[in-house]
Order: C-alpha cells, then structure tokens, then sequence
C-alpha cells in the first residue's frame, strides 16, 4: 500500500479524505460526499460553469487550461450525444497522484463526473484508468456499482429525473494514451495514435460527439470546489491559478511522498522542509519540476520559485503534473538524460516522423554519448535534432522529449564534454552497473 | 474468412465466466468496438496470452476481422503473443525508480531467477520485465507482480518476494 505522508503546510483538500476509509459508500456520504451534486443539480447549468471559471482551477494533466473555459465551450445543442472523459491515464515519469486519488476517494472522481455531466448537458461519462492500475480499476469499479445502486447514477440520478451513466473503461499500456485525442481513440478500441486539431474534442470528440476531457485530479477537486465555493478555493492559490494541487515529490529527497499544497508554494521549501531535504546530506544538483517532460531546473532557479503555471513558465519550464523530481549531485545528468529520452522513444507511437526518428536518434545519440563515443559535434546535434522536434508533431509527445534533451544539454553542457573522448563517465560507482540502453 | 455462415460457431477458449463476462461487455458501449482493449487485457488475463484462438475469438465477438485486432493489440505494451511466467515481474527502472535504485534491484532479479528480461524461468513461474514508469514513483523503487505493486524495494529483499509468490504457487506448478 503506498505511503501516506503529511506535513504542516499542506491545505488538504483533494486530500482530505485520504486514509479514512472513503472508497466506501456510507464513508464518503458521512464525510460530505454527494452534497456538492445536489447542490449543482438545485442550481443549474449555467451556474456550475460560472463556479469552475471564478475558481481559477486548471488543468491538472499539465496543460494548466481553465477547466470552467473548457466546459463553457461544448455546445448547447447537439445532435450527437456529449461525453465527458476522465483521464486516469497517468503515465508521466514522476507522477502518481491520481493513484491516491483512486485509491482512497474514488467517489469523488465519481461525483465530479457527474458534475461535469450536468454543467455541459452529457448524459454519459467515461473513467479511463491505465492498464497497470487493476486494483485501483477494481475499487473504482465497486465505487461505480454502489453509486448506481443508491440512484445516484442511472436513469433518474437523486431523484431529479436527469439521467448520467458511467463507464470504467482499462488501458492497456501506453503512455501516448494519456494524450486526450489518442485517449478517445483508444477507447474507441483502436491504436491510441493521436487526432489532427482542429476540430477541438469539445466540438468532435469521443464517437463524434463533443467532449469534456479532464485529468482525474481535475475532477476529483471539482466537487470540492462547489462544496467550499469558488472564491474561497480560488483564495487557496495565486493570482489566476486557483486552490492547491497534489505535488508528488520523488528521487533523491528525505521523505519522498504526495503532498497536497497551495499553488504558488516555494520549490526549494518544498524539496528542503517538505520533503525533508536531500538524502543522506547530499547537495541538490537539479529538479525536474513537473513530470519527465518539463525542463529541468538548477538550484539557483529554484530560489524564489512559486510552483504554479505562470511563475513556472517564466522561470523557462513548466508546471506539467506535478511531479517534482529531485536529483542529488552524485548523479550523472548525461545518464539522466538518456533515462528520460529512452522513455519517449519507446513510448513514441510512430504516428509522425519528427516524432518517431528524432526520439530513437536522441536515443542513440545519448546511447552512444554515455558510453564514452561521442564527439564534441554530437552535443550540438543533441540540440539541433530537439530542437527540429518542437511544434512538428500532432500531440505534445514530440515536444515532451524534446524539451528536457534541450534543457540538459543547454544547463550541463560542462558535463556532457566530460564524457567526450573515450572518457568513462564520471559518476560511475564502482560495483554498480552503468545504464545500457539496448 | 468468418463470412462462411454455413460454419457452425466454434466453443469459446474462455471459461463460462469470462464468456459471460463478454457479452456483457460487448452491450456496455455505445459502439462495440469499445470493448476490445478491455476484452484483450481480460483475455490474456485468463488464458495467459493472446494466442491465435483468442485473436480469433475477440474478432469474432466484436465483429471485426482478426487483422483489425492485432493491429490494435500489438500496440499496447501490457498485451504478448507469448506466454508469460506464471508471476511476470515488471521493475519499473525509469527516472525516479532508477534515482533510488531501480536497476540494482532488476540485477538482483535477474541473479536470483538466472534470467534477462523478457526471459521466463525454467518451470514457468516467473518471467522478467523491465517496464516504464508504473505510477509509483513516490514509493520507489516500484514492481509489480502481475497487477501487484511491491513500493520502496531494496535488493536484499528481492528473494523473500521471490520466497512468497513460490509458496503461493500451487503445488503441480512447483514441482514442474
């Protein structure tokens, strides 16, 4: 069972039901649970996307859109059936938020669906967990049978003659899943390649119709965010990024865990205090701030850094899922690097070339690099073959590889040259394996 | 092809449950189709992998032809064409596993089955994977034992989990 940890600072909120017991039924009614669906259903539509759009909520999945802008743009009037989608894909390196999310509150991912439902005028949703989350699928799926057996979900769901269904849906392994259009064509039971844009899922979405796709964490604050009101969670946060958001701190920190803490929330207070520090009194080299696709961030940027979407962009990276990834300085950023890109060119789904090449050469390239074979030439082209990635692709698993490749050789340079000529790696330990990447 | 409906259905390859457990699945969605990844991971779940008679069978319950299937199927990372291990031990090496360990971990697998990964050891129960990230990373290092996840792992405690899914086996498989 994965860990739970809590510190002072910490404002809980999506977390404040995790470890007492919520997965079941009786437990989440007692602790508030379902009174924000009620209340939506008394006060409409209209009103529950006003809501969303006061509360500054973005985005959890990484992206960091508006979530009430998101809703407001699915039409009234359609032909087709609207969908909403919740994506519990996650699969970003660093990231297991939705984890506990589904572990310990269940329903509330449940009940921020159906919210969703009533804000756009879907009569359907679907909850898409990520293949290896079985167990987690499982207690999702008991969540969703009490739910129905309560009237909560069916054909007249609390008695008020509206109608939302929803289906629990598996993946089967694949990161690029995780990406909203390659999501909706998986779960139309096809190879989960990504859809050219425009049209937006929200006009052609799922079967054709329009679509609501929101993270898992997203929906699971929504109901919290009705309960407690707009203003109040927006308050939580800083200007234009709204509440808190589960941080999930990993690598080489003291007391790695999920903390759920405001948005803003100082970066070196969260690895230095929160997360107690650098393991074993070792020196921070480098922080990946926001899952394996965001630039990594020396320690001098890290200084007066507040982690939300805005402060995080301009300080040249970006917020992504909220995986903070700590690095000691005993670790080889060269090594880190082609552990990264290995991911994403095994995780490319071959669907565009700049894509599908440029993360097998990155590959090879820091293959060959790390190995000791690499010439001074090959730092440049590092670079220049990222570089070429960014903005050619259909989804952002292009741009996901390229952007950290980018940011290593840009920030360790120095180290990279180190490895130049046939030299061993600097970091390798004796008695410990070097990463060979077949 | 299957448009001979001279031919009598062949018996499903999957127990009564599971059989039952698909035609309800095929109903749930508002297109069929949707049911297939599911029906895949389910199917392989039971039968251990996708060999030509569940391809066939799948096809065959959704209504599409038995290419459409693997073409679907060969792009999910969880879905084989080969039998696995009884238990398939997944070590999750990518960033924030391998910054704890990850891969003094896999080594230690790989010493105390005698076997790389994608091998599978002699008697069938165990096979070996190095997988990417698991959603653990919190808890890293990560594994998991088919969908069961083993957090904060060290090498010296890889042969007690190795010790545990031996006794839990049955016995006909142990003895193998």
């Amino acid at each position: 069972m994965p860990r739970l940890v809590s510190h002072p600072d910490e404002v809980k909120i999506i977390s404040r039901r995790f470890g007492m017991g919520a997965a079941n039924i009786d437990r989440y009614i007692e602790l508030g649970g379902y009174e924000a669906v009620k209340k939506c259903l008394a006060q409409g539509p209209e009103w529950i996307v006003e809501e969303m759009k006061a509360s500054g909520l973005r985005g959890r999945g990484g992206a960091g859109f508006s979530t009430g802008m998101k809703w407001s743009f699915v039409p009234k009037q359609s032909a087709k059936p609207k969908y909403i989608l919740v994506n519990g894909d996650e699969s970003e390196p660093g990231t297991c938020k939705d984890h506990l999310i589904f572990l310990h509150d269940p329903h509330a991912v449940i009940e921020g669906t159906i919210i969703a439902g009533l804000a756009v005028g879907s009569k359907m949703g679907f909850i898409y967990l990520r293949g290896e989350y079985r167990y987690l699928l499982e207690i999702t799926e008991r969540a969703v049978a009490d739910a129905y057996d309560r009237g909560f979900l069916g054909k007249n769901i609390f008695g008020s003659g509206q109608e939302f269904q929803i289906i629990t849906q598996t993946g089967a392994g694949a990161y690029e899943v995780g990406e909203e259009s390659a999501l909706m064509e998986s779960l139309e039971g096809k190879r989960g390649v990504p859809r050219i844009k425009p049209p937006f899922p929200a006009v052609v979405g799922l079967y054709g119709g329009p679509t609501v796709i929101n993270n898992a964490e997203t929906i699971a604050t929504v109901p919290a965010v009705i309960q407690m009101g707009a203003q109040a969670y927006c308050d939580v946060g800083t200007s234009r990024n709204g509440g808190t958001r589960l941080f999930c701190i990993s690598g080489h920190v003291e007391r790695p865990g999920v903390y759920e803490l405001p948005m803003g929330y100082n970066l070196k207070k969260m690895i230095y205090d929160v997360a107690g520090g650098i393991r074993g009194g070792r020196k921070l080299k480098a922080v990946v701030p926001g899952g394996s696709s965001t630039p990594v961030l020396l320690p001098e940027e890290i200084e007066n850094l507040g982690m939300d979407f805005d402060q995080v962009g301009k300080a040249g990276s970006m917020l992504g899922s909220g995986g903070v990834v700590v690095i000691d300085d005993q670790t080889c950023i060269v090594e880190f690097a082609l552990r990264t890109i290995s991911f994403y060119a095994h995780e490319s789904c071959g669907w565009c070339i700049p894509c599908r090449e440029g993360t097998d050469w990155l590959k090879k390239s820091l293959t060959r690099f790390h190995a000791g074979f690499g010439t001074r030439s090959d730092i440049d082209n590092i670079q220049y073959l990222a570089e070429n990635m960014l903005g050619r692709t259909f989804c952002p698993l292009g741009d996901a590889a390229a952007m950290p490749t980018i940011a290593f050789v840009k920030k360790f340079r120095k180290e990279f040259e180190d490895h130049l000529n046939g030299k061993p790696c600097p970091y390798a330990k004796e008695g410990v394996p070097q990463l060979t990447v077949v | 092809m299957s448009a001979n409906t001279t031919k009598p259905e062949p018996a499903s390859v999957f127990s009564p449950d599971l059989a039952a457990r698909f035609d309800a699945l095929v109903q749930k969605y508002p297109v069929s189709r949707s049911a297939l990844i599911p029906m895949l991971l389910y199917a392989q779940d039971e039968v251990g992998y996708l060999s030509q008679a569940v391809v066939a069978e799948i096809a065959r319950r959704i209504g599409i032809t038995e290419l459409e299937v693997r073409n679907v199927a060969t792009y999910y990372s969880m879905l084989r064409f080969k039998p696995a291990g009884k238990y398939n031990i997944q070590v999750c090496t990518n960033i924030s596993c391998m910054l704890r360990g990850a891969y003094e971990v896999l080594d230690r697998f790989r010493e105390e089955l005698g076997i790389d990964p994608h091998g599978v050891t002699a008697d069938g129960l165990f096979s070996l994977e190095e997988v990417e990230c698991i959603g653990a990373c919190c808890w890293a290092p990560a594994i998991q034992v088919n969908y069961e996840f083993h957090d904060e792992l060290k090498p010296d405690l890889v042969p007690g989990i190795l010790g545990a899914y031996r006794n839990q086996a049955p016995k006909k498989e142990k003895n193998a």
